[in-house]
């Protein structure tokens, strides 16, 4: 295929990604919002306001990075897993294996669908936070192009999950039991600085830690750790993982027997 | 002339050690309306699914129009369209969307996309629920859908595998004609079916695979000539007291006026006749028992089996 139909196929990947969450607004946009709005009002105004300042911000402040991480991570991992399983489940995926559409095009198309969903639920996560603080980014290009890598790398893990999937379980495994403590555990809610030195260390391990304070480092300015490290991790990271899946998909894992 | 699909030695062992394909060999001309018959589980899914790229082979070659799978395999899917055995389509999503996006893979621009599914899905009688979602659709309004899926891209080679499966006669029909009018126009078709009647009277050649193995590979005509002996049923005007003596002939009585008859080729249906006029017998309808097609299948994949378990 030529660069022009390759293209086609590509938009229509991801076109048909973003019309399948934006069909189902109900179950994919509207809860973030509405989960989010209340860790706003319970963790941020309500305990917030008892808690001070945390890394020379108000506790809202400090936290509305993280939250709008968190968003973006379970989004996009959430919206590959189910999606590319349900197309497996389904066997629609066959429309896309008896067409000549390369594999590295098939999952660039769920990935930056993925993200798209993920992306989606931030920017709505952020405009719900500026009912609850002035939001001032500090560094426009580290903000946006963490956000924008980290969707892509949970967009990449939400597609292997799902071809390892064989069942619904399957794919719920990973997100409620991996992904949400690393996120919660990952600086979204306090300093790694407040911990013991010993559990500051075991924090520096989860690879989340990089992402939500790379993202709060965009809008505050302030970091737990080092941005450069923190970029070259999860660029080696979204290496691995691409590599990976297409390996998966060059060898048919899991949609070819 | 040009060839369609070629495979050689073709085999397909599963993951649990099963067998499916024991090195088949197979050419169908550019053209061609080609029947793949086989009892369940003989390996015509398994064989379509690898030309199809749904299945990876064991080992083998296989090439559409020239172009190696192994080597050329964007190219080789571009020629090839394939309506599958189940409704693989996401039941969700509107019809008129499922051939777009199919026409997407392709790489066809949305405008001529949109145009030519129109074609096909008026073709198909299906234009006017092309905004339901497909779960609302009928079964035989399903097969149709993804006939239309298959036909977007305009392949130079149609796979159907059983694409009449529970569709009613009346439909069944009109599908054999839509499939006769693309097959006209240029389009290679490769069928597998159950209907027999419907490989009969569809396809140019034919060929019959058993546990794995081609154990027929020819043309349709000169494959029903080997069929050496037909069996009829004949309703007579009216009651026989008793089975009437037909020398030449293996007759039974179904009841008081219906006769089964086993007709030699060599004899023919004339004699027949006169001996059932000599005996005051009138014939008022006269119909083939089984399809011919069906009878020497079932004598072929049944001589195959003794000859496995010898």
């Amino acid at each position: 295929m030529n660069t022009r139909l390759l293209w086609i196929a590509f938009v229509t990947i991801v076109v048909k990604e973003i019309r399948r969450f934006t069909r189902i607004w109900v179950q994919t946009l509207l809860p973030p919002a509405i989960t989010m709005t209340l860790y706003f009002i319970i963790f941020g105004n309500l305990i917030g306001s008892r808690i001070g300042e945390m890394g020379g911000f108000d506790y809202m402040e400090y936290i509305v990075p993280g939250l709008i991480m968190m968003s973006v991570i379970t989004n996009s991992y959430g919206n590959v897993v189910s999606s590319f399983f349900g197309t497996k489940f389904q066997r629609n995926i066959e429309e896309l294996l008896v067409s000549p559409v390369p594999d590295w095009i098939i999952l660039a198309g769920y990935v930056i669908g993925g993200a798209s969903r993920g992306l989606m639920v931030g920017f709505i996560v952020t405009l719900l936070s500026l009912f609850f603080t002035d939001l001032q980014i500090h560094h426009l290009f580290i903000t946006i192009t963490v956000v924008i890598l980290t969707a892509i790398l949970f967009s990449l893990g939400g597609f292997i999950n799902a071809v390892y999937a064989r069942t619904f379980d399957d794919i719920a495994i990973v997100p409620t039991f991996i992904l949400t403590p690393l996120t919660y555990l990952g600086g979204v809610f306090y300093s790694i600085q407040l911990l013991p030195s010993f559990w500051q260390g075991v924090s520096q391990l989860n690879p989340i830690l990089y992402m939500v304070n790379s993202f709060r480092y965009g809008i505050l300015g302030v970091s737990d750790i080092d941005i450069g490290f923190a970029f070259a991790m999860i660029i080696g990271f979204i290496v691995l993982l691409g590599s990976y899946a297409l390996h998966l998909l060059k060898t048919g894992k899991g949609i070819r027997e | 002339m040009t060839t369609a699909l070629s495979i050689q030695d073709l085999r397909k062992v599963y993951g649990n050690g099963f067998e499916a394909l024991k090195g088949i060999s197979l050419e169908v001309q550019q053209g061609d309306f080609f029947a793949l018959l086989g009892p369940n589980g003989a390996g015509k899914s398994t064989t379509l699914g690898i030309v199809s790229s749904l299945v990876n082979k064991s080992s083998g070659k296989v090439s559409v129009f020239g172009h190696d799978i192994d080597t050329q395999l964007a190219q080789a899917k571009q020629c090839l369209g394939v309506v599958p055995q189940e409704f693989n389509f996401n039941p969700f999503e509107k019809v008129l969307d499922i051939v777009v996006t199919q026409a997407g893979y392709y790489g066809i621009a949305r405008a001529q996309a949109t145009e030519r599914a129109e074609r096909y899905l008026r073709k198909l009688g299906l234009w006017d629920k092309r905004n339901e979602r497909a779960r609302m659709l009928s079964g035989g309004m399903k097969r149709r859908l993804m006939i239309a899926r298959a036909l977007v891209h305009e392949p130079r080679l149609l796979i159907l595998d059983e694409p009449t499966a529970g569709v009613d006669i009346e439909l069944r029909r009109s599908m054999w004609d839509f499939l006769t009018e693309i097959n006209a126009a240029g389009t290679t078709i490769i069928l597998t079916t159950h209907y027999l009647e419907e490989a009969e009277s569809l396809c140019r050649n034919i060929a019959i695979i058993d546990h794995g193995t081609i154990i027929q590979n020819t043309n349709m005509k000169a494959l029903l000539q080997k069929l050496d002996t037909e069996t009829f049923i004949l309703d007579i005007k009216d009651d026989f007291a008793e089975l009437p003596l037909l020398e030449g002939y293996v007759i039974r009585s179904r009841d008081a006026h219906t006769l089964e008859v086993d007709v030699p080729k060599a004899q023919g249906l004339n004699g027949l006749f006169q001996h059932l006029a000599t005996q005051g017998l009138e014939v008022t309808s006269m119909r083939n028992k089984s399809n011919r097609l069906e009878e020497l299948f079932v004598s072929l994949v049944d001589k195959n089996l003794n000859q496995e378990n010898a």
